[in-house]
């Protein structure tokens, strides 16, 4: 026990530990892991929404069969209106700025869970790595969810706007029709939107964590919130 | 013996707060022999805390030089900072700081993780760990649905898991009542005793007087005097009247 040897070094830990304690973190702090992956849901929702809806509208322009379809708007007859391209970037700012905030708050509750961390014996890239699989699973399942109820929502306002004749002329691939703007398609619309949530989500919390990571112990634990 | 564990060479810390600086610490010289239970003791804002995180590493000197088993704390990198955390010492705070989203179990078993002790051996560990501090039949509950006194005890458990050589202990029985704190007192000083471990603890806890061997008086950020037990011994009795 006495030991007088010279200080060794701090050995790395395998991934598969890091992956169980994240993993552990998450389910037992469910209710908040909700609450935060619910910010990344909704700003995803939002985005995927305006976006399907915006793939829908050009589909149907498309389609050639714009006269024959009630409610579409002629005079936005070809390809994505200002009023479109202002509502897809505004969605994007709130996507971003929601999932910044939720997770920012998420991480900088935790200060003094990582300074304890760090008294234990934890390497600064060990707390980093943890919040980046943490946060990395919550983005993307929120987005996945978020995406879909997205999807949801924009099939819903286009039954009640085109009625069934949209499932005919569904944008579910990307295409590239002759004349007109390149249509992401649905499905690569809902993998993007994962993409982000997740990335977002990533930067939102490691670059905090990543902070707190480099704070002395004590200076970590003194944070309150 | 001479054995000395813990030395400071003129520690200053300051803080600084918008444009006014704070000297927490004002060059403090002690050195602590290995075995021995030291207490500093201070009121609060003396910077007893502060001089505690500086022998634990848990923040920087802004002058001075921290040496432990010999070694300057300045000239290691930081891989040799977390192993040391890791090994060398034990922390225990005043509140705590266990992971509330770990079980008692979990807690004790952080430390081993991060030093990578095997499964089945670190689980075997904590349940011995937590046995001795006599919480064998709360092993797996969360912080949150123990005492105090409970969570203190694995607070205890905790630092003893990678066998330290040196126990901190930030104001251990601030947060506990009078007979909870006497317990825990008596655990930290068990530990003292028979397992040869050097304890230092930073507390204004007058019970703590009389299981130490000596106690540094800090205030302002200087020492004070440092006290022998046999000086204190005199005091005890004094100081137990008014408890």
């Amino acid at each position: 026990m006495n030991q007088r040897a010279p200080i060794e070094e701090q050995i790395d830990l395998p991934f598969v530990e890091s992956l169980r304690i994240s993993f552990q973190s998450l389910k037992i702090r469910f209710g908040r892991s909700i609450i935060t992956t619910a910010g990344i849901t909704l700003g995803i929702a939002f985005l995927v929404s305006v976006w399907t809806n915006n793939e829908i509208e050009l589909a149907l322009q498309e389609s050639g069969r714009s006269s024959e379809i009630t409610g579409l708007d002629e005079a936005a007859e070809q390809g994505i209106s200002t009023k479109d391209i202002w509502l897809i970037i505004m969605s994007l700012i709130v996507c971003v700025v929601g999932i910044a905030n939720s997770m920012l708050m998420a991480v900088t509750e935790r200060f003094r869970e990582i300074g304890t961390m760090k008294c234990l014996g934890a390497l600064d890239g060990f707390v980093v790595r943890l919040f980046l699989l943490e946060s990395g699973f919550q983005g993307f399942a929120g987005a996945l969810i978020g995406a879909l109820i997205g999807l949801l929502g924009a099939v819903v306002l286009g039954l009640k706007n085109y009625g069934f004749d949209l499932f005919f002329y569904f944008p579910l691939l990307p295409a590239q029709p002759e004349n007109g703007p390149f249509q992401l398609g649905v499905l690569l619309l809902i993998l993007l939107g994962c993409i982000l949530g997740m990335i977002l989500a990533i930067i939102g919390s490691s670059f905090p964590a990543w902070r707190a990571a480099k704070l002395p112990p004590a200076e970590a634990m003194r944070t309150e919130v | 013996m001479s054995d000395i564990v813990v030395k400071t060479e003129d520690v200053v810390k300051e803080y600084r707060m918008g444009s006014n600086v704070l000297r927490a610490l004002d060059g403090i010289n002690i050195e602590i022999q290995r075995g021995e239970y030291i207490s500093l003791m201070g009121p609060s804002g003396s910077g007893k805390s502060t001089l505690f995180n500086m022998i634990g590493a848990l923040d920087r000197p802004t002058e001075g030089q921290v040496y432990i088993d010999g070694q300057n704390m300045s000239n290691l990198s930081q891989r040799q900072i977390a192993a040391f955390r890791c090994h060398r010492v034990g922390y225990i705070f005043q509140s705590y700081n266990l992971l509330n989203v770990r079980t008692a179990h979990g807690n004790v078993t952080l430390p081993m993780i991060f030093a990578g002790i095997p499964d089945k051996q670190r689980n075997e560990k904590a349940e011995k760990l937590l046995d001795m501090v006599g919480l064998g039949d709360r092993m797996y509950h969360l912080p949150d649905e123990l005492s105090g006194g409970q969570r203190q005890r694995v607070a205890i458990a905790r630092a003893l898991a990678n066998d330290p050589s040196i126990v901190l202990a930030d104001e251990p029985t601030a947060n506990l009542d009078t007979i909870t704190g006497r317990e825990i007192i008596d655990l930290i000083k068990k530990l003292n005793t028979q397992q040869g471990v050097t304890v230092i603890s930073a507390t204004h806890d007058l019970k703590m007087l009389d299981v130490s061997d000596r106690i540094v008086d800090i205030r302002d950020g200087l020492v004070e005097r440092i006290r022998n037990r046999e000086e204190i011994e005199i005091q005890v009795g004094e100081v137990g009247g008014h408890e």
